[in-house]
């Protein structure tokens, strides 16, 4: 038992700050936004507390796999197995205290620090940021097999492309107009399902520039594979410049287009031929 | 213990045969394609021709809807696999002989990535009413998307078997893209035109063959 514990512990001490100071920066989806840093931090909070428990498992069944192995031709019973009291109360406790303090935790970091953690919160969100009145209002609209983009505070004009600007508050309004999909933006870390009928809610607050990958997390059909996208974080200025363009180069079309709605019923019946 | 080996030998044998009949029957479904069909011209100029039908009038799914693809011999083949050259402007004529079904996004009923932009029948056309759609011709990857404008419903001497001709009803669609460098690219109706199913999106709307295709661009 003793020479368990040391292996545990050597292995402990060296492991954790290795996945915490080496591992952990490197965990996804990364620190493009606020809600990103926050799940790369969980990642990696969630690997070092249980990091302890998995080495002791490894410690224990290395050590048994090599002292306890069988000897000589003969194949005998081991010495029976008995309950030992302490050491079963030991591991209830802690991986009891493990599991929940891990939820206690997570269910914090989701509603209050991290405003829904990026995640689809449906039609009436519970986890707000401070300044969601004010957060940029991107309406994602999945469709076999695109995704377009809608902007109500700019003439609901409908894109191909997303940009967002850096350093703002984003407030997705995720539906789609047939199949379900999800509205996947990894490094922003943000997934929310794109149902028929529904508009999914969620949060972002991009903090550095770049390109980001958007894909579609729900089988949808023949070319659900071939649904990705890439975004970009821009600056303010950039954004501005490129809303504008985007609302002159689409104004041939806009009057055809849907007035915006959280949601929207095209009539399949009658689509349908 | 002779005879349980045999019954053992016996299962795995059953086993093996319908795991080799799933993954038969797996494979021809991912590997089978229609015939490509290569564009008329070469770089950097190339030409395509299609048309679309109500029903492609023969094969397993005669009922459902489909384009056609004119090989550079003129004949009309079934097929949604074409070829064209790389850093090439590729004039595209469809012969529309399916009526409107209206497109369920209006957004794209505005044509897009073209090069000159797209013309009816001749005529110059900056946008299409959503409702007058019958399909579209989209390639996304590389930004291409035209609304193909659908035949009265009312129209006399309609074409109800492929291939259709030029004395049926139809509207001609004529528009050029320009292509870069070499790759496979999906192209796709976003009309949900696949009538008899759920959301018109069943059907012909899966099926490679049908509405959907692959452009291979040649380098």
């Amino acid at each position: 038992m003793r020479r368990i514990l040391v292996v545990w512990l050597v292995l402990t001490v060296i492991g954790v700050p290795l996945i915490v100071l080496v591992l952990g920066p490197h965990l996804p989806p990364g620190h493009m936004s606020a809600e990103a840093s926050d799940q790369t931090n969980a990642n990696t909070v969630m690997t070092a507390v249980i990091a302890p428990i998995v080495f002791l498992l490894v410690a224990y069944f290395g050590y048994a796999l090599v002292a306890f192995r069988a000897r000589g031709d003969v194949l005998e019973d081991g010495a029976p197995i008995r309950g030992h009291a302490p050491t079963q109360t030991v591991w209830l406790v802690v991986t009891t205290a493990t599991v929940l303090g891990l939820a206690a935790w997570g269910s914090y970091t989701l509603i209050v620090s991290a405003h829904g953690a990026g995640g689809g919160q449906g039609p009436n969100p519970i986890a707000l940021p401070a300044n969601y009145k004010s957060a940029l209002q991107v309406q994602v609209i999945g469709q076999q097999w695109n995704w377009t983009y809608r902007f109500p505070g700019y003439g609901s004009v409908e894109t191909e492309h997303l940009d967002l600007p850096v350093d703002s508050d984003v407030e997705f309004h995720v539906t789609s107009l047939d199949v379900t999909h999800s509205f996947w933006a990894y490094q922003l870390g943000v997934k929310a399902d794109a149902v028929p009928g529904v508009d999914n809610i969620a949060f972002v607050h991009p903090r550095k520039l770049g390109t980001f990958s958007i894909r579609c997390a729900e089988l949808c059909g023949l070319w659900h594979g071939h649904m990705f996208q890439t975004g970009d974080v821009v600056s303010a200025t950039a954004f501005a410049s490129w809303i504008a363009a985007q609302k002159k180069a689409e104004a041939f079309n806009q009057k055809y287009l849907t007035p915006y709605a959280r949601q929207y019923f095209p009539e399949p019946q009658r689509r349908a031929g | 213990m002779r005879r349980s080996s045999a019954k053992l030998g016996l299962v795995v044998v059953g086993v093996a045969c319908a795991a080799a009949l799933i993954a038969y029957y797996i494979a021809s479904y991912l590997v089978v394609r229609p015939p490509a069909v290569a564009a008329s011209g070469e770089a950097p100029r190339a030409r395509i021709t299609l048309q679309t039908v109500a029903s492609i009038g023969f094969g397993p799914h005669h009922d459902w809807v489909s384009y056609l693809a004119q090989n550079p011999r003129g004949t009309w083949e079934h097929s949604t696999v074409l070829t064209v050259p790389a850093h090439s402007l590729i004039r595209v004529t469809i012969y529309q002989y399916d009526t409107a079904t209206g497109l369920r996004n209006a957004y794209w009923g505005g044509p897009r990535g073209l090069v000159g932009g797209m013309r009816i029948n001749g005529k110059l056309v900056p946008t299409l009413d959503p409702n007058l759609a019958s399909h579209t011709f989209a390639i996304p990857d590389l930004g291409v998307s035209v609304p193909l404008q659908g035949v009265a419903s009312n129209a006399k001497n309609q074409c109800s078997v492929a291939p259709c001709t030029l004395a049926q009803a139809h509207n001609t669609i004529t528009f050029t893209f320009r292509t870069g460098k070499g790759g496979t690219f999906r192209w796709q109706c976003f009309v949900p035109c696949g009538a008899g199913f759920i959301f018109g999106f069943g059907g012909p709307m899966q099926s490679i063959g049908y509405m959907d295709g692959y452009l291979h661009v040649v380098a």
